[in-house]
């Protein structure tokens, strides 16, 4: 198997804390990869400098072979890399449906001109992309909620919009951070059954979440962060009971 | 009596259309990146100086056509002229400091509203400069109340533009991307938006708008001048502060509503104070509303509580 998303050596400080040291991940296509550790081992760090919010300050980023290290935002996902976050980032006062329409700008074109003089062109993209909106909607299973003002969704709700938007970016990858966060056993049931269908279809998942029970039913490998390093990485059995992440977890068995 | 009220109702409302127009260049900046932008009232002032020279100019050479045709003629300069400037401003002056504290770029702002005020003066002199009479001076009689054909043309004008300008935002994919950008810039960057183009577009709109605007307040009073972009930029953001800065229906109804004010005020001040203060106060109409505003609902008519952001 070949690696979709290769991560090398990536540091990253902020002034004293090294949120980040030396993190090294290989990411296979097609499968779903867990990244586990307790608060502020840096799961989110590690998103953020992928996804080019953070500048990291050493290491390297390859995806499909092509070297994304310290790109704008918009490279990254255009190279098909999308996310969604762990405190939900909607856009609050855009409709369900326009926000993943906005998710879908990276994939169109249609500039001012062409806005502004409607051509059929124009016209064609903007209803394609209406569409295609509506049927994200259908697939994460909130499409008859696409009127509704995103700060008007249910919060389970509102975490299927953003993997709806996230995915109108048409990604190879897909990072999900804590999506099962605050949701009910049957919300976190019915989220699972989603990144079974979005993997399915052909999209690589990396996925932070604190649900163990979740990751391991889920994933086929987990790496585990603490302070900023990989303390291990494998299949989910032998994460579970490597004695380093039981340390991590826990602290030290009293001998 | 009747007669005035419904005189000065017109009059508030043409002016208000105007204001509304600058406004909404003050509210689209600020619902993108949270700066004020000061110089956008000489944005306003060099469309119309830009438009009075290239009319003076055809005028010069002989060009013989009728004055509308002029006007647009000026127009069609004074516009791409104002969206190059909004851009360069945006580029030269803001960009640079989009993560600096927010004080700077107010500051900067302020900066360069003072000069381009300068740079007007050096240009076309310190002097009002008269628009050329070449418009229709022939007055209609509308309900007991005078209008021209001009200002007629200003409130339908300015209606067309708000129109098109809400098209472009609510339904096409640029306003889409300004809107979200709106919302939440870093987000937006991660669904492909390039940010930089979007608040590129944001002054450039607005710019276009401002121009069309001086040359509407320089067509109406008959003159201009390079010192008059600080008070109808400070109005125009008044009305903005008044309809909720950051909301676009907000500029608009603040830009009308702040123009009838004025009007209406201007009309009866005399009456109301025996005499004792002119219409020539009318100015400070619009300042009284920006006090009242700012202690009585600062966040505007139409504005939102600002606790959105976690």
């Amino acid at each position: 198997m070949s690696a979709l998303l290769e991560i090398r050596g990536i540091h990253k400080r902020f002034g004293g804390l090294h949120a980040l040291n030396d993190v090294s991940l290989s990411i296979n296509a097609g499968e779903i990869y867990g990244l586990i550790g307790p608060n502020g081992a840096g799961k989110t760090t590690l998103f953020n400098v992928l996804t080019g919010l953070y500048q990291p300050d050493e290491g390297a980023f390859t995806f499909n072979g092509k070297d994304l290290f310290r790109k704008k935002p918009y490279v990254v996902v255009e190279s098909g890399i999308a996310r969604t976050f762990q405190n939900i980032r909607l856009f609050a006062n855009m409709t369900a449906l326009e926000n993943v329409m906005v998710g879908q700008h990276v994939r169109t074109r249609t500039g001012v001109i062409g806005a502004v003089l409607r051509h059929p062109k124009a016209r064609a993209e903007e209803a394609g992309i209406k569409v295609r909106a509506q049927e994200l909607l259908d697939y994460v299973g909130i499409g008859r909620r696409h009127d509704e003002l995103a700060r008007n969704l249910s919060y389970g709700d509102q975490r299927r919009l953003e993997i709806a938007r996230a995915l109108a970016t048409k990604p190879t990858l897909l990072a999900l951070d804590e999506p099962a966060a605050g949701m009910n056993p049957s919300e976190t049931e019915g989220l699972k059954k989603l990144m079974e269908k979005v993997r399915a279809d052909g999209v690589t998942i990396l996925l932070i979440e604190h649900d163990v029970k979740l990751m391991m039913g889920l994933c086929d490998r987990i790496a585990v962060l603490d302070y900023g390093k990989k303390i291990a990485e494998g299949v989910p059995e032998a994460v579970k009971n490597d004695p380093r992440v039981i340390e991590a977890y826990l602290g030290v068995a009293p001998q | 009596m009747v007669d005035i009220f419904i005189q000065q109702l017109l009059n508030g409302l043409i002016v208000g259309s105007i204001y509304a127009l600058i406004a909404l260049g003050y509210t689209m900046v600020y619902g993108i990146m949270q700066l004020i932008n000061f110089a956008h009232g000489e944005i306003v002032m060099i469309g119309a100086m830009v438009t009075i020279t290239c009319i003076n100019v055809l005028l010069d050479a002989g060009v013989q056509l009728p004055g509308p045709l002029l006007l647009l003629a000026g127009l069609a300069m004074a516009i791409p002229v104002s969206m190059l400037l909004g851009f360069t401003i945006e580029r030269v002056a803001y960009r640079p400091l989009r993560r600096a504290p927010r004080l700077a770029p107010l500051i900067t702002a302020i900066g360069v509203s003072i000069v381009l005020q300068q740079a007007a003066m050096l240009i076309w002199g310190r002097n009002y400069r008269p628009f050329p009479s070449i418009l229709p001076t022939e007055v209609h009689d509308f309900f007991g109340a005078a209008i021209t054909d001009l200002q007629i043309a200003i409130i339908i004008l300015a209606f067309v533009l708000m129109g098109g300008l809400f098209f472009l935002i609510e339904k096409t994919r640029l306003g889409r991307a300004m809107r979200a950008t709106s919302q939440n810039p870093d987000v937006a960057g991660l669904m492909g938006v390039n940010i930089n183009t979007v608040i590129s577009m944001t002054f450039v709109i607005g710019s276009a708008l401002g121009a069309v605007a001086g040359v509407m307040v320089a067509a109406n009073y008959d003159q201009a001048h390079a010192y008059m972009g600080f008070m109808i930029g400070l109005k125009a953001f008044t009305a903005a502060v008044l309809g909720g800065i950051g909301n676009l229906w907000g500029a608009v109804i603040g830009g009308i509503l702040l123009g009838i004010i004025e009007s209406l005020g201007a009309g009866y001040l005399g009456d109301l104070t025996g005499g004792f203060l002119g219409s020539h106060y009318k100015d400070i109409f619009a300042f009284v509303v920006l006090i009242a505003v700012l202690i009585f609902r600062p966040s505007g008519l139409m504005g939102e509580r600002v606790a959105e952001r976690a």
